[in-house]
């Protein structure tokens, strides 16, 4: 697995860039991710993000966009106005999380 | 002193490949026919693809009022129907009795169900808030004798045959 190099510290990564050790990442580090990606955050994002960070921890499995909205109550539209296109890995990407294994 | 830095890995969202474009024809109104164009239309759109779903024949099931909470699925024909455990297929002579097409309807949607998948109606929403287009063929509306208020409220349109070509102009197409 590779090792990248953010804000000064050794994170490790999956071959297309997603974190990899849970506790590897912090609220910093996301503000780094985000901006990577072009993602400008809000408390709506905080609230995404934490929502699948603690569905993570809990089922052992990223939440898909579907979970998002029928368990963590962040509705689909929204999912889109966050993390335009392609709202679930980008989520993941920036909640230090693995892409959601789930197809719907 | 020198520090070497190297360029963090960023995943590539391809967020400016953004010509690619899917359009599903969904022309089957049993329940197990209903979903692999709502699933992969639903992967499509999370990969921020321009998505279409035109409903045509007995796919036109899936987005009439009456008609799309209560699909059925039937062992009729299909030799792929097993018991719930095992490799035991159910015998086509059995498929055709009383109570088979209910208890396998019931049987599909508790599996489904269980992986936190949709209904069909409830499906559409998630299709429809995702930024999917939905649409209606007009010789099917014809045939049925079926205007606009008979149809789930995300579809957008009843369109002919050629609008749909040239709608879907460029795009990828999956007949199900």
């Amino acid at each position: 697995m590779p090792v990248t190099t953010i804000n000064g510290r050794e994170i490790h990564v999956d071959d297309e860039g997603f974190l990899t050790e849970f506790d590897e990442w912090d609220e910093d580090l996301a503000k780094i991710l985000a901006a990577n990606i072009s993602v400008d955050l809000t408390d709506e994002h905080w609230t995404a993000i934490k929502l699948a960070r603690e569905d993570y921890q809990a089922q052992g499995e990223t939440p898909t966009i579907r979970r998002m909205a029928s368990v963590g109550g962040v509705d689909t539209k929204k999912m889109f106005q966050l993390f335009p296109k392609k709202p679930a890995k980008k989520m993941s990407y920036i909640a230090g999380v693995p892409k959601p294994h789930g197809c719907v | 002193m020198t520090t070497e830095t190297q360029a963090p890995l960023v995943p590539n969202f391809d967020d400016d490949d953004t010509d690619r474009k899917i359009a599903f024809i969904c022309s089957k109104g049993n329940l197990d026919m209903a979903y692999p164009a709502l699933v992969l239309a639903n992967a499509a759109l999370g990969e921020g693809i321009e998505t279409h779903l035109f409903f045509t024949f007995w796919g036109f099931d899936m987005i009439t009022k009456s008609r799309m909470h209560d699909l059925k699925f039937s062992p009729v024909g299909n030799t792929a129907m097993h018991m719930p455990v095992g490799d035991i297929r159910i015998p086509q002579a059995l498929a055709p009795l009383p109570g088979m097409q209910p208890m396998a309807t019931k049987m599909i949607k508790d599996q489904i169900a269980a992986l936190g998948v949709p209904e069909v109606p409830e499906f559409l929403d998630q299709i429809v808030a995702s930024g999917g287009h939905l649409w209606a063929c007009r010789m099917s509306a014809d045939m049925n004798k079926l205007v606009e208020e008979d149809l789930y409220d995300g579809v957008e349109a009843i369109i002919n045959a050629s609008d749909f070509i040239e709608m879907t102009d460029g795009a990828q197409l999956l007949f199900i």
